[in-house]
C-alpha cells in the first residue's frame, strides 16, 4: 500500500505574523487552530488529533503545551495526541504521522500547530531572543562551551558557511543572491515581514553576526502561530478548500557528530529524505515545480539544494546565483519570502506556503505550475530532516 | 552592572567530567577511551557510540590537532563578551578523531586557516577550573 495521495491538508490558520504583542504562544497556537477549521469548515468538535509544537519562549514548559492547548479549547474527543521535537524538521514529520493516522482510521481530523512569541513590546533586540546569553551555564563540559562564547543556531550556520567556502570556493555574494530573491518573493506576500527591496550589495553592507554570517542570512524572528488540519483524501474532497494532497513522505536523522566524519557542516541528512518521499510521490527533482525550502539561514537553503540533487554538491553558489529562486526564476523558491523574509514559524513557514502554492491561492505571487510542490523541514545543526511532497492532484 | 554579568560564566566540573577537570588542572588533555574498540570520544558520554560498550575509560590524549573549521563571534550575547568581538570560535579535530569546540588563543583571528596545526593551551579560571584551549602548535 502506497500512501501517495491517501492523506491531504484541509485546513490552514495563519495569525497575524511578526511584531504582535500582548499573546503567549500558546493563545497564537489556539488561534491558529481555530483559524484553519474555520479555514477547512469544520466544527471544533470533529478535531480528533493534535500534534504541538512550541518555539523557545514557552520557556521549559513546552510538554504541557499541548494538555494547555486541549483544555482550554475543550477538545474532549481526542484520538491522536502528542507533543514533538525535531526542531526545524517537525512540521513535516507532524503532517506525517498525521496522515499515517487519519489513513489508517486512528483519526479524521488532526490538527498540527507551531506557535511561538519570543518578542516582546520593549528595547531588546530580536536576535537577543535567541542564543542563549541569559541561561544559567549548564554543569560539565557543556558549560566550557558556553564558557568559549558559542551561543546560539547562528555559529553552527557560520560555520557552515565557512567550510563550504573553504571546500567549494563558495562566496557570501552567491548566498546574497539567495537572500534578495526570497525578498523579492516577499515583497509580493502582504504577510511577510519585510518587504522593502534588497539588493546584494545591501547584504555584503549588513553587520557581521557571526563571520562569515551576516545579517541578512539569518532567517527572522516572529510572534505568530500557524495550523495545518490534516485528513483523508476523501474528507477532504468533501470541504471547501482545495485540497492539498499529500504525495511523499519522508525523513531523516543523524543526530550529532562528536567526531570529524565525512560532511560535516556541510551535508545535511537530506538526500536520504527525500529518497524516501520522492520514491513514495514518484517524481524526481526534475518534477518539483515550486520548492519551500527550510531557510533559517541562506546556506541551509544552499545545501539543501544540493543535497536533494538540484545541483551537485559544491555547485550551490552558482546554480543560485542567477537569481533563479527567485520570480520569474526556473526553481521558484521559498515564494512567501520563506524565514528569512517572510515570517519564522519553524517548519511551519514552507509547509503553510506550500499548501498556499498548491491551493493556488497565492496571490501575486502564485506560481503558474505548481502541481509538485516540495517542503523540506531541517532541525537544529542539521541533524533533522523531513520532506514532505504536496500537490493539488489527488495523483 | 553587577560583576555576575561581566563575568564570563565558569564551567561546573560535576561527577561525570571530573576527570576532565582534574586533568587540565595538571596539564593534561583527558578524554574517554573505549576499552572495548579503542574509539575516543568527546565531551563525556555513557555509551560508545560506534560500540555500544559501556566500558570507558579516562586516557590523556596528545593534545595536539587542526583547524577543522572557525568562525568570528561579532554578536555580544553576554555584556562579559563585548570588549572581545569579534572573538573566534574554533572547531579543532583531534588527532584521535574527536572535535572540540574551542576558542584559539596567542592567534589574530586573521591568521586563523582551516588545516593549520594546533596543539593544546591551558588557561587557569580560579583556583578550582582550569580549561583547554588552542593555540597554533610550535614547529616541531
Amino acid at each position: 500500500m502506497t500512501m501517495k495521495g491517501k492523506a491531504a491538508i484541509c485546513g490552514l490558520g495563519i495569525t497575524a505574523m511578526g511584531k504582535v504583542y500582548g499573546k503567549s504562544a500558546t493563545q497564537f497556537a489556539i488561534e491558529s487552530i481555530d483559524l484553519a477549521l474555520k479555514d477547512a469548515g469544520l466544527p471544533k468538535d470533529e478535531l480528533d488529533g493534535l500534534l504541538v509544537y512550541m518555539g523557545n519562549s514557552t520557556g521549559g514548559s513546552n510538554d504541557y503545551s499541548s494538555v494547555f492547548i486541549q483544555n482550554q479549547m475543550g477538545l474532549r474527543g481526542l484520538r491522536l495526541f502528542s507533543y514533538m521535537d525535531g526542531m526545524g524538521s517537525t512540521a513535516s514529520s507532524m503532517v506525517q504521522y498525521a496522515a499515517l493516522a487519519v489513513a489508517n482510521g486512528m483519526a479524521n481530523y488532526v490538527a498540527c500547530v507551531f506557535a511561538d512569541a519570543p518578542l516582546r513590546d520593549s528595547k531588546v533586540s530580536a536576535g537577543a531572543s535567541f542564543g542563549g546569553g541569559k541561561r544559567p551555564t549548564p554543569p560539565g563540559i557543556l558549560g566550557m562551551k558556553l564558557h568559549n562564547g558559542y551561543f546560539g543556531a547562528n555559529t553552527w550556520y557560520a560555520l557552515a558557511m565557512q567550510r563550504h567556502a573553504h571546500l567549494y570556493g563558495t562566496t557570501s555574494q552567491q548566498l546574497g543572491a539567495i537572500a534578495v530573491s526570497q525578498r523579492q518573493w516577499a515583497m509580493k506576500n502582504p504577510m511577510a515581514q519585510m518587504r522593502s527591496p534588497i539588493t546584494v550589495a545591501d547584504h555584503q553592507a549588513s553587520r557581521f553576526v557571526v563571520e562569515p554570517l551576516h545579517l541578512l542570512d539569518c532567517c527572522l524572528v516572529s510572534n505568530g502561530g500557524v495550523a495545518v488540519i490534516v485528513t483523508t483524501a476523501e474528507r477532504a474532497r468533501a470541504l471547501r478548500p482545495p485540497p492539498a494532497y499529500i504525495w511523499g513522505m519522508g525523513q531523516a536523522h543523524r543526530g550529532d557528530n562528536t567526531r570529524a566524519m565525512p560532511g560535516d557542516f556541510i551535508e545535511s541528512p537530506g538526500a536520504r529524505s527525500k529518497d524516501t518521499a520522492f520514491r513514495m510521490a514518484g517524481v524526481t527533482v526534475e518534477d518539483v515545480d515550486v520548492a519551500q525550502i527550510y531557510d533559517c539561514y541562506t546556506i541551509t537553503v544552499l545545501i539543501a539544494l544540493e543535497d536533494y540533487g538540484f545541483c551537485g554538491k559544491g555547485e550551490g553558489g552558482a546554480f543560485v546565483a542567477d537569481g533563479k529562486l527567485g520570480p520569474g526564476g526556473s526553481l521558484p523558491t521559498n515564494t512567501g519570502g520563506g524565514e528569512l523574509s517572510g515570517y519564522y514559524m519553524r517548519g511551519h513557514t514552507p509547509l503553510s506556503e506550500a499548501v498556499i502554492q498548491a491551493r493556488g491561492q497565492g496571490g501575486e505571487r502564485q506560481v503558474k505550475d505548481h502541481n509538485v510542490v516540495l517542503v523540506t523541514g531541517n532541525g537544529g545543526w542539521m541533524q533533522h530532516h523531513a520532506t514532505l511532497v504536496l500537490s493539488p492532484l489527488a495523483k | 552592572m553587577t560583576t555576575q554579568h561581566t563575568q564570563k560564566p565558569i564551567p561546573v566540573p560535576d561527577e561525570a567530567s571530573a576527570p576532565f577537570f582534574d586533568g587540565a588542572k595538571h596539564g593534561k588533555l583527558m578524554m574517554q577511551r573505549c576499552k572495548d574498540c579503542g574509539a575516543w570520544h568527546h565531551p563525556v558520554r555513557i555509551y560508545c557510540d560506534d560500540c555500544l560498550s559501556p566500558h570507558l575509560a579516562w586516557q590523556q590524549a596528545s593534545g595536539k590537532g587542526e583547524v577543522y573549521n572557525f568562525a568570528l563571534m561579532h554578536y555580544v550575547y553576554h555584556p562579559a563578551w563585548a570588549n572581545e568581538v569579534p572573538y573566534n570560535l574554533t572547531v579543532v579535530k583531534l588527532e584521535e578523531g574527536p572535535v572540540m569546540e574551542t576558542n584559539l588563543v596567542d592567534c589574530k583571528n586573521s591568521d586563523i586557516k582551516i588545516g593549520m596545526p594546533v596543539e593544546v593551551a591551558f588557561v587557569k579560571l580560579s583556583d578550582d577550573v582550569t580549561v583547554p584551549k588552542f593555540r597554533p602548535a610550535k614547529k616541531r
